[in-house]
């Protein structure tokens, strides 16, 4: 297709960089911005907001890292999204396998199920769930986002995985019964190494959103010692509004460790995060 | 059959039931907590949000049964629906506008993107990276930018000489909804863009460039072979867009907060249901059932058109034969 395309010298090749290029700047610019704004004073922000900062003092983010809690948040943060993600691949993948892989009757009638559970905004029954959390004592807990985030997030995890594993072969698994391995052992030992790029699909697909979700956490966490990130920005946002600089700062170090990761694996994270929505 | 398992059975038809036994707890085995965890934290409470909707409430505690009592109240009580219908009016408005500017710019980009350009995966990384990002971080950025008085976006507004420009932008029932919906726009775009390249991408080429070849222009291109082809990702882009749309919370929260300032020119349905459900100076005191007659719904609203639309769209696909 390209090689159509090399009389690059023409008005719409140009315009098309121009629009592309435009469009980058406008996408990019914001967040150096933010990174930029992050090691100036408040005084500096107000009288030269775009030059780049005097000194790259991290004055603001020591004050982050002493005087607030989020480094706290960071830490529930990562709890809460490692274990959903754990949770949800296991388990996930447990049912996946038995829907993709085993004859038997009820698959279809499971599979709807699962599918149907695709359907519901678990954010409209939030009144429900928070009654029911309350009875269980997993308010103000870790533990009941962790069952949340896993419980909304299987369905698509389901279907993901359902179609990675039939696409397998079944040879490999029909030649290890032969030799008498049982079915935990056909699974864990010849299944599972087989689909582990699609583990890492879905498990991005679901860590984003759980990473950066901040509707559970509002409704079911108060203490400070147990926000999450997004969360718990808020709060701080409250603390410190009239300090631009470690505002910045913190909005910074909050999307550092995402974007980082990001441009090491933009590959496997543009395909994770639009699994969903690309047959 | 009750001959059947009087007689006594071989050996091997003692193993083959072990084995189907014992099969059968394996696939209970591995489909038991999937199914438990879903059951208890998605259909429970689905479901019992419809039940809630028909009782009144005080607080946490459950009181009489009262039929369509909540969803009167929500529909038909001047004090309340006055602000159903604006809010809804707001959702409407949001999901028209980024279907316009956010999936409009994404479709342009994508058709850009697909001929492989220089700089392609520089692009794509680009306009994907916002994307990542949460809302809570986009919202209080673009907060910042937008701020009267040092925000980035007045302060170039004024270095440029469009002094008169420079506005209050978050603070005028005339432009808050409209900045709030650019803010959504420029951190989702990325997203619609790489479904879009993804299945401009899936279209043969050779098809493509036989038309290239029969002299067809880039916008009959466009027109004729690749916007009919990517019809399916667009069927789920304007669902998503849809369902997005009329779950708007975050960014609104975020910039305009609970009440939807100013003056309710940002107030959005899921900001009513929190208001409604927990209690906000507006809305008074917490209440579970019109709350819950609120999801409802909202629910059915939802469902109902996505499902149309989905069925709508979908007629339109067309497959490669």
């Amino acid at each position: 297709m390209s090689t159509l395309n090399k009389k690059s010298g023409d008005l719409g090749t140009w315009l098309m960089h121009i629009f592309l290029g435009v469009n980058a700047v406008i996408m990019l610019y914001p967040i150096i911005m933010m990174a930029l704004s992050s090691f100036k004073t408040n005084q500096e922000i107000f009288s030269s907001p775009f030059s780049l900062p005097k000194s790259f003092s991290f004055d603001n983010f020591a004050i982050i890292w002493s005087q607030t809690n989020v480094p706290r948040y960071f830490i529930n943060s990562t709890i809460v999204t490692g274990l959903s993600v754990l949770v949800l691949l296991v388990v996930g993948t447990m049912a996946a396998y038995a829907l993709s892989r085993y004859k038997f009757k009820g698959n279809i009638m499971i599979s709807l199920f699962f599918l149907s559970g695709l359907m519901l905004p678990l954010r409209l029954a939030i009144i429900p769930l928070f009654i029911q959390l309350k009875a269980l004592g997993l308010v103000d807990n870790l533990l009941g986002l962790i069952c949340i985030y896993t419980a909304m997030s299987l369905p698509a995890t389901v279907f993901i995985m359902t179609g990675f594993l039939r696409s397998l072969p079944s040879e490999l698994e029909d030649s290890a019964r032969m030799d008498g391995a049982s079915e935990f052992r056909i699974m864990v030992e010849i299944m599972v190494p087989l689909i582990t790029p699609a583990m890492v699909i879905a498990g991005i697909y679901n860590a984003v959103p759980i990473w950066n979700d901040f509707f559970f956490p509002l409704i079911f966490i108060q203490s400070p010692e147990w926000k999450t990130l997004a969360q718990g920005l808020t709060a701080f946002f409250g603390e410190y509004s009239i300090n631009y600089g470690v505002l910045y700062a913190g909005l910074t170090l909050a999307a550092l460790p995402i974007m980082l990761v990001f441009i090491v694996q933009s590959r496997r994270f543009i395909a994770g995060m639009t699994a969903g929505a690309i047959k | 059959m009750a001959q059947r398992t009087a007689t006594i059975k071989t050996p091997f038809e003692n193993a083959l039931a072990r084995r189907r036994q014992l099969r059968k707890l394996w696939l209970v085995f591995l489909l038991f907590p999937a199914i438990a965890i879903l059951l208890t934290f998605v259909f429970l409470p689905m479901a019992s949000a419809i039940l809630y909707s028909v009782y009144e409430w005080d607080g946490l505690v459950r009181g009489e049964f009262i039929g369509l009592g909540n969803f009167q109240k929500v529909l038909l009580d001047p004090r309340n629906n006055q602000f159903l219908i604006n809010a809804f009016f707001n959702n409407v408005k949001v999901f028209i506008a980024l279907m316009l500017v956010q999936n409009g710019l994404a479709l342009i980009l994508a058709l850009f993107l697909a001929r492989e350009p220089k700089g392609y995966r520089f692009y794509q990384i680009a306009f994907f990276l916002p994307v990542i990002l949460s809302t809570v971080i986009i919202g209080f950025q673009w907060k910042l930018f937008l701020n009267p008085i040092f925000g980035l976006v007045n302060t170039l507004l004024r270095s440029v000489g469009l002094g008169d420009w420079a506005m209050p932008w978050l603070g005028l029932p005339e432009t808050a909804l409209g900045a709030m919906i650019l803010v959504n726009a420029w951190h989702w775009v990325g997203f619609p863009t790489l479904v879009f390249l993804a299945a401009i991408h899936r279209i043969p080429k050779d098809l493509i460039e036989a038309a290239r070849l029969d002299g067809a222009s880039e916008w009959m291109i466009a027109r004729d072979i690749i916007w009919p082809l990517m019809a399916p990702a667009v069927t789920i882009i304007v669902v998503l867009t849809f369902i997005g749309s009329f779950n708007w919370f975050e960014i609104p929260y975020i910039m305009g907060g609970l009440e939807g300032s100013p003056a309710y020119s940002t107030d959005m349905l899921g900001l009513l249901f929190y208001r409604t459900a927990f209690g906000s100076v507006s809305a008074g005191n917490s209440d579970f059932g019109t709350g819950s007659a609120l999801a409802v719904l909202i629910f059915i609203f939802i469902f109902t058109f996505s499902t149309i639309a989905t069925r709508y769209l979908t007629s339109r696909e067309v497959e490669l034969s």
